[in-house]
């Protein structure tokens, strides 16, 4: 699981990249918590194009994030999920609480 | 129902093995010729099995654990996830969304994407014996392409 950032006025883009299981969930989360405390975003995107499986941890990540995205009185969307990605998602009533594109132009 | 075919697979409780778990069950699962989204179903479910039995099952050291893969009667697939760790006081409660005793890491979402991607879900377990989850999923017969 690999995490690249981009960031220009306090937006921060993350590109995830590979399986988001629970194996990798704690090391995923350490480098988006290092993204967000260097760039301390105002608008985070959560590009998940590179995200090839997820199970339930990528929801404890994404929730995670959130909380600390909103800590910083900032907003986060998450975008590129596959279907798969997307399932998990709508499967467990979070997609509600999470704004969700799947696709967009960058 | 009648087994047509089977496999045993044991593996330590590491996390590294989450992938291996899900890989084997979806290599097996090739021979009853899933669509995407069906792999991507019994992937998913698996990871949430065995991730259960690896986080907790066995907290605080590592044990073993037993997957069995089944082709049953009509297109069926079984797989059951065992483990001989600390087992489950109050399954009812354990199966609630968003119920967990693991810490932030964690959604409680595991038995809920069981349930809403596999067709049946048993889950049997006794404090300090461990714990079994038993999946079904009847895979589609796709017109015209089976033998």
């Amino acid at each position: 699981m690999q995490v690249k950032a981009e960031s220009a006025d306090r937006r921060l883009r993350l590109r995830l990249s590979g399986e988001l299981d629970h194996h990798a969930a704690r090391q995923l989360m350490k480098s988006i918590a290092n993204e967000l405390e260097y760039a301390l975003p105002l608008e985070v995107v959560l590009d998940f194009s590179g995200v090839t499986f997820m199970d339930s941890s990528g929801i404890a990540v994404a929730l995670h994030t959130l909380q600390q995205v909103k800590q910083l009185g900032g907003k986060m969307r998450i975008v590129n999920p596959s279907a798969q990605v997307k399932k998990v998602f709508f499967a467990t009533g979070i997609q509600r609480m999470i704004e969700m594109e799947d696709a967009d132009e960058k | 129902m009648k087994s047509e075919n089977q496999v045993v697979l044991e593996f330590p409780s590491r996390s590294s093995n989450e992938a291996f778990a899900r890989v084997a069950a979806a290599g097996f699962a090739m021979q009853l010729d899933p669509t995407l989204e069906e792999l991507g179903d019994i992937k998913t479910a698996v990871s949430e099995a065995v991730t259960n039995a690896i986080v907790h099952g066995y907290p605080e050291d590592f044990g073993r654990i037993v997957m069995k893969l089944r082709i049953r009667e009509g297109n069926i697939l079984e797989i059951v996830v065992k483990d001989w760790g600390v087992g489950i006081a109050d399954v009812e409660q354990a199966r609630k969304p968003m119920f967990t005793t693991g810490n932030d890491e964690r959604s409680g979402m595991g038995f809920t994407i069981m349930e809403s991607f596999m067709d049946t879900l048993r889950v049997r377990s006794a404090p300090q014996k461990g714990t079994t989850v038993t999946m079904r999923k009847r895979i589609s017969t796709r017109l015209g392409e089976r033998k």
